[in-house]
């Protein structure tokens, strides 16, 4: 756990030596930050790697009305909402994905010499798969 | 190899892709990296669904410093955003892993998922076309049959290469959560996806079907206490998979005992020191990553401070810890209210098992050689993007005084965070995400 410090100046403490320090002062990191946290919201569940947490990680994604049980914190309420209700309903979001399409739009890729309509199309006459509408940044 | 300390650092850039922009739209940021088996092919996703794919340029004895350089190959849109009108669900076309097939022939396959569907995608070349048929005339209208008098055989002619990608299989409809992990068994015919509370095995040639293998549904979801994060084949035994929890342990299970493996047959877990648990403690001993070695002997595991590495044969504890960014134990306050704390780090094994990586915050990553048990910081930045420019170890500064190469831990850029790394399955190559950047670095010839 404690990274080579030879080259440090000597004077300072290694890692372990620290935490012998802190444990003397009878303060874990971990339990500071916990009490750091339980003062920023006093009524923090007791069982924080329980249903809450859980719940939010299997719910992502889920448009509409989304009850939130009492015990949560507002700071909580919060980030789950960010991860879900921006859409009323379907309709809503269609409209928003619509808005959005006709932004990206490009021109469209220059034109396959091939006749189409008058014959059934085998697989060689198909033109290539149609590229994405917007090429990865990674492939320029 | 890993070079911790004075001496020249053995790492060295190689290449960067993407764009420098600092607006990164959301849909470039990489989502996953993963070379193929031969370490040829370098395929990326990110979160507009897209997949990139490299090729490894055969080695250019005109330039013996530089090793084969990746280049752009393939690059097709994989999933398209959905929305599930019966459930009210938005379905992120997000790529979350990318795994290839081992090459059967000269074409390529690969299996990428997002949140709910898996496909199958075939990447193959095509350098001829035809001339010269009996039936079509050259633009493809259909010939007249009885203005037909003779007979000819068409030509082949060599054409610019073209690379074309196709979907072959998709297979839908079989989560109801979220999808972690898919992983392609050593039988090469099935492999399994796992979701937050099922893994299912598929066959690589049906589509409509799969099987259920884990279910870890409660009956009553207000019992819920645990997810499954990551899950895993064995690299040689077919019958063998681990999945990974939310709580830190593993569970090994062998298809063979039965259908359906609800009862594992190993149990990983570390004992914890109750009088150190913590309201962060759960939350940090989440494992976002597992992965098995080469060798089939072991595996190892990616919480949020630490990877470890588990020798199958011993489930009481780890065999090796190490610490990956210690100095933020202290920080996991403002962690968790910036909900950093539930970022999700891969690792994973270079291709002799003796050396392992994973990503840290400000584009820093870590190495650790298990042989030497020595470890490094290297950076992912644009400033140290010279090719060839040997890459400077990091060091972050948790004492009071720093001195004058270092880092303070509050200066750390956490929005700089490096989740997906890859290693080549033979060489000293790897592939770094950096956000909407992927850096290749390589170690140094000569």
């Amino acid at each position: 756990m404690s990274q080579k410090q030879e080259e440090e100046n000597p004077a300072e403490e290694t890692g372990e030596e620290k935490q012998d320090t802190q444990e003397k002062e009878g303060i874990l990191p971990e339990r500071a930050e916990e009490a750091k946290l339980k003062a920023k919201y006093p009524s923090l569940g007791q069982k924080p790697g329980g249903s809450d947490f859980l719940m939010k990680r299997l719910q992502k994604g889920v448009r509409g009305i989304v009850s939130y049980p009492l015990s949560l914190e507002p700071k909580e309420v919060l980030r789950m909402k960010s991860v879900e209700q921006k859409y009323f309903d379907s309709g809503d979001y269609n409209m928003a994905k619509a808005k959005m399409k006709n932004k990206q739009l490009p021109s469209a890729g220059p034109d396959k010499n091939l006749v189409t309509g008058d014959h059934i199309p085998t697989p060689q006459d198909l033109p290539q798969r149609k590229s994405s509408l917007v090429t990865s940044k990674l492939a320029g | 190899f890993a070079g911790a300390g004075g001496g020249g650092c053995p790492w060295c850039f190689s290449q960067v892709k993407g764009a420098i922009d600092e607006d990164v739209a959301e849909a470039d940021i990489i989502s996953t990296v993963e070379f193929n088996y031969s370490g040829d092919l370098l395929a990326t996703g990110d979160k507009g669904g897209r997949v990139v794919i490299f090729q490894r340029e055969q080695e250019n004895k005109s330039r013996p410093h530089s090793r084969g350089e990746y280049n752009v190959y393939s690059t097709f849109q994989s999933h398209e955003p959905e929305f599930d009108y019966l459930k009210s669900l938005e379905i992120e076309e997000k790529i979350n892993k990318i795994r290839w097939l081992p090459q059967q022939n000269a074409a390529h396959f690969l299996l990428s998922t997002n949140d709910k569907t898996i496909k199958l995608w075939k990447i193959s070349e095509r350098d001829k076309r035809a001339e010269g048929y009996n039936l079509k005339d050259e633009d493809g209208r259909l010939r007249d049959p009885f203005r037909i008098t003779a007979l000819r055989v068409h030509v082949a002619f060599p054409m610019d290469l073209m690379v074309e990608a196709s979907p072959r299989r998709i297979f839908a409809n079989a989560h109801t959560y979220h999808i972690n992990s898919i992983s392609v068994n050593s039988d090469h015919e099935t492999y399994l996806s796992a979701d937050d509370l099922r893994i299912n095995l598929w066959h690589l040639e049906i589509t409509d079907r799969s099987f259920n293998i884990v279910d870890i549904k409660p009956a009553n979801m207000e019992e819920l206490t645990e997810v499954i994060t990551a899950a895993e084949f064995h690299p040689h035994q077919c019958n063998v998979f681990v999945y990974s929890s939310s709580k830190g342990t593993i569970r090994l299970c062998d298809m063979r005992s039965s259908a359906l493996c609800d009862r594992h047959s190993k149990f990983f877990e570390e004992p914890e020191d109750p009088s150190s648990r913590s309201f962060f403690s759960e939350i940090i001993s989440s494992i976002s990553d597992v992965k098995f070695s080469h060798s089939g002997r072991y595996m190892m595991t990616r919480d949020y401070l630490s990877v470890k590495v588990w020798d199958l044969n011993m489930e009481s504890r780890p065999v090796e810890t190490h610490q990956v960014h210690e100095y933020l134990r202290s920080k996991l306050c403002s962690l968790y209210e910036n909900d950093c704390i539930f970022d999700k780090f891969e690792c994973c094994w270079n291709g002799s098992d003796s050396a392992i990586m994973t990503g840290s915050y400000n584009n820093f990553f870590r190495m650790f050689d298990r042989d030497t048990r020595r470890d490094v910081t290297l950076e992912a930045s644009r400033e140290s993007s010279k090719p060839r420019a040997s890459l400077k170890p990091r060091k972050v500064c948790t004492g009071g005084k720093r001195r004058k190469d270092e880092i303070s831990v509050d200066s750390l850029d956490f929005n700089k965070k490096i989740l997906h790394t890859a290693w080549h399955p033979v060489d000293n190559v790897i592939a770094v995400a950096a956000t909407n950047n992927l850096y290749i670095f390589q170690d140094k010839i000569n």
